[in-house]
């Protein structure tokens, strides 16, 4: 404040200026070594108070290095000033904060599942394997994902994309905001509800016995509305002047329709269906109600109980010993690397074939 | 677009004509439109069909049920004297998704802020490309990852919340494997967190460049620029990126049942094991559950879907109000 009043009184008397007219501000190497300052700070607090949890060290320097730089911010800069800082130090601190996790989650799948991956693991299935011995494989659970996944998009995809192409090309009126709604409720349904869905009509009414289809069904239902979305998203983005060009030269609207728009838009609708079996791909719940699961291979997904990726780390995960917590981070490495080459091969595709929309 | 592709297509010869003028509907156009229609009205009819067929199975269970399904704290859906209620299960379900909420909004939030505003230009692309891909890690690894690897580390930190705010009963610890209602809330936070940052920064670039600069000029350090004029403009999406959120850490199954250690009885100390979701009893006990069993599961499930449903379509609401924002449509 008297700063202030200072400055005014200077600048009254038209002398030139004695002070500059820049506000002190703290160097900019101040955060860095600040935060190297509150790391020490809660190591030591840490130690000295005979703390043996890092994350307490951690929470203490974060807190101390949050309250520190207001508080010298405060003395040095200002008001305004300290609270932007406060707020700088707050958004680094929530990005560590989720990195640690998230990092950690992917540092320990990798480390811990290369255990016991490799071309044996992958080639068997388990077969007589006892559940506590090492040894056995995922090759049915390979099998069984991509039955299951496959078949889930075969149901999934035509009527996800006829449906888009519904909503864009010819949807006006009740019908079509009725059918936008209810994709927007279908995509959040709990992926366990759609399993209780088949559950209850294939397996309770209809009598049918477990099997990769019935989850696949169940699959397609939680794929279906993330294709609509997607692809509506793809086709709105065809430019109008083309559809109008086509239809001008007597295109039927359906040739139009097949030939113009879908070509022009086929590479981010790719993109949304891969993205879409990604996310299906690691669905755990409606495969435990409805697959049930199978040690064996069983090529054939219309009969009987199969295996999947994510299940398969499931129980493998609830049997509980060491050999089969290995299977299980082996098995969860494959399932994240399958994931993400999808992801990363999707998203190259829609990068790649990104209609030229001119914005 | 492109002239060229326009001109291989030879002109219409005269007797076709007559089908262009006028409303004379083609074959295949009515093919197709017929098929497109289908697809969406077989969309509703499977929505139709779950609300049904759901409806009519938890018919059955709730008859069946000689307790009180809202309020009975036990889950025995076998034998002769069923008795089994979703209290424990809805008081589960909403606390750690509540707990989820409080951890993961403001981190999700600021690293969103981090992304768009903070970090170095270089650096923001391709941290909100990593966001995305970690959205889309099966729950069921972090499930994993949550039972053999945080679950053990948690158990000092519990004991020091122990000592300190133990008094108020909500943090009392009283040792043993950290399987509890706050680790699971904990976990849920970490699996929503990319799904609330990405939607959230999405809406966040989209604030208009002008709004941003109008404030700069004016002197505002860069916390009153976001304060002033990305938070208000950024703010019904940053609401319904939360309620997705919200409806995935609902309905999350997997990451729960390897998790938590159930147990039917309402604990407010949420530090020790106990308590349950509804998605995680439905896949824990499922297994062991004959018909009827199965259906007062699916009495259970059914109340989640009409939770989700009402938690989502408030989302969809706030959305809708705020059309512009189509980022915060994901």
């Amino acid at each position: 404040m008297s700063l202030m009043t200072d400055r005014r009184a200077v600048s009254d008397g038209g002398s030139p200026l004695p002070v500059s007219l820049k506000q002190p501000r703290l160097p900019r190497w101040t955060p860095p070594v600040f935060a190297l300052v509150a790391a020490g700070a809660g190591y030591g607090i840490g130690q000295a108070a005979g703390l043996d949890s890092t994350v307490q060290c951690a929470l203490i320097a974060g807190a101390v290095f949050v309250l520190g730089t207001f508080a010298l911010a405060a003395g040095v800069e200002g008001a305004r000033q300290a609270k932007d800082r406060l707020a700088t130090s707050l958004v680094w601190l929530a990005f560590l904060i989720a990195v640690v996790p998230l990092a950690s989650l992917l540092w320990e799948t990798v480390a811990r599942g290369t255990k016991v991956l490799d071309g044996y693991f992958l080639s068997h299935s388990m077969g007589t394997t006892p559940d506590a011995l090492p040894g056995g494989g995922i090759y049915h659970a390979i099998i069984g994902t991509l039955e299951q996944v496959g078949l889930a998009t075969l149901i999934a995809a035509p009527l996800g994309l006829l449906t888009a192409i519904y909503l864009v090309e010819y949807g006006r009126g009740k019908l079509a905001r009725v059918v936008t709604f209810f994709v927007d409720v279908m995509t959040g349904i709990p992926s366990i509800v759609a399993g209780l869905f088949i559950l209850s009509v294939w397996i309770l009414i209809l009598g049918f016995g477990p099997s990769g289809f019935a989850g696949a069904m169940a699959l397609a239902i939680l794929m279906m509305p993330v294709v609509v979305r997607s692809t509506e998203e793809m086709l709105k983005l065809v430019p109008n002047e083309l559809r109008e060009a086509s239809l001008a030269l007597g295109v039927p609207k359906w040739r139009t329709i097949l030939k113009v728009v879908l070509p022009t838009s086929i590479g981010g609708i790719t993109t949304g269906v891969m993205l879409a079996i990604a996310r299906i791909t690691g669905e755990t719940a409606p495969v435990l109600l409805l697959v049930w699961g199978a040690k064996t291979i069983n090529n054939n997904p219309f009969q009987d109980a199969q295996q999947s990726l994510p299940l398969y780390v499931f129980q493998q995960w609830q049997q509980g010993s060491d050999a089969s917590y290995d299977r299980a981070w082996a098995a969860a490495l494959v399932l994240i690397a399958f994931v993400m080459i999808l992801n990363l091969v999707a998203r190259g595709i829609a990068r790649w074939k990104a209609p030229k929309t001119g914005r | 677009m492109n002239t060229s592709s326009t001109t291989d297509i030879p002109p219409l010869p005269p007797h076709d004509r007559s089908a262009v003028s006028g409303k004379a509907v083609r074959p295949g156009d009515r093919i197709f439109l017929g098929l497109s229609r289908g697809s969406g009205i077989a969309l509703l009819a499977i929505m139709a069909a779950i609300a049904v067929f759901l409806t009519y199975r938890s018919v059955l269970a709730i008859s069946g049920d000689k307790a009180n399904f809202f309020t009975t704290l036990d889950w025995n859906a076998t034998g002769t004297d069923p008795k089994f209620g979703i209290a424990v299960l809805a008081f589960g379900t909403l606390v750690s998704s509540l707990i989820a909420m409080l951890i993961a909004v403001p981190v999700a939030v600021g690293i969103a802020l981090f992304i768009s505003h903070y970090a170095p230009r270089k650096l923001s692309s391709p941290l909100g490309y990593v966001i995305d891909l970690l959205a889309a890690v099966p729950s069921i690894i972090y499930g994993l990852w949550g039972a053999l690897f945080l679950v053990p580390h948690l158990s000092g930190l519990y004991s020091w919340l122990d000592d300190y705010l133990g008094w108020t009963g909500i943090f009392s610890y009283s040792g043993g494997a950290a399987r509890s209602l706050f680790t699971v809330g904990i976990l849920l936070a970490i699996m929503i967190l990319p799904i609330v940052t990405s939607v959230s920064r999405e809406v966040f670039l989209q604030v208009p460049k002008m709004h941003e600069e109008a404030a700069l000029a004016l002197g505002a350090t860069r916390w009153e620029v976001i304060r002033m004029s990305v938070l208000p403009f950024g703010r019904s999406g940053i609401i319904s990126a939360s309620m997705l959120g919200l409806g995935r850490a609902l309905g999350e199954t997997m990451a729960v049942a390897t998790v938590l250690s159930p147990s039917f009885l309402i604990n407010t100390s949420l530090l020790d094991p106990g308590g349950g979701t509804f998605a995680q009893n439905i896949a824990s006990k499922f297994s062991e559950a004959d018909q009827f069993g199965q259906d007062a599961l699916i009495a259970s499930g059914l109340v989640l879907f009409v939770i989700t449903l009402l938690v989502n379509g408030a989302a969809r609401l706030i959305i809708a109000r705020r059309k512009e924002y189509s980022g915060a449509a994901a």
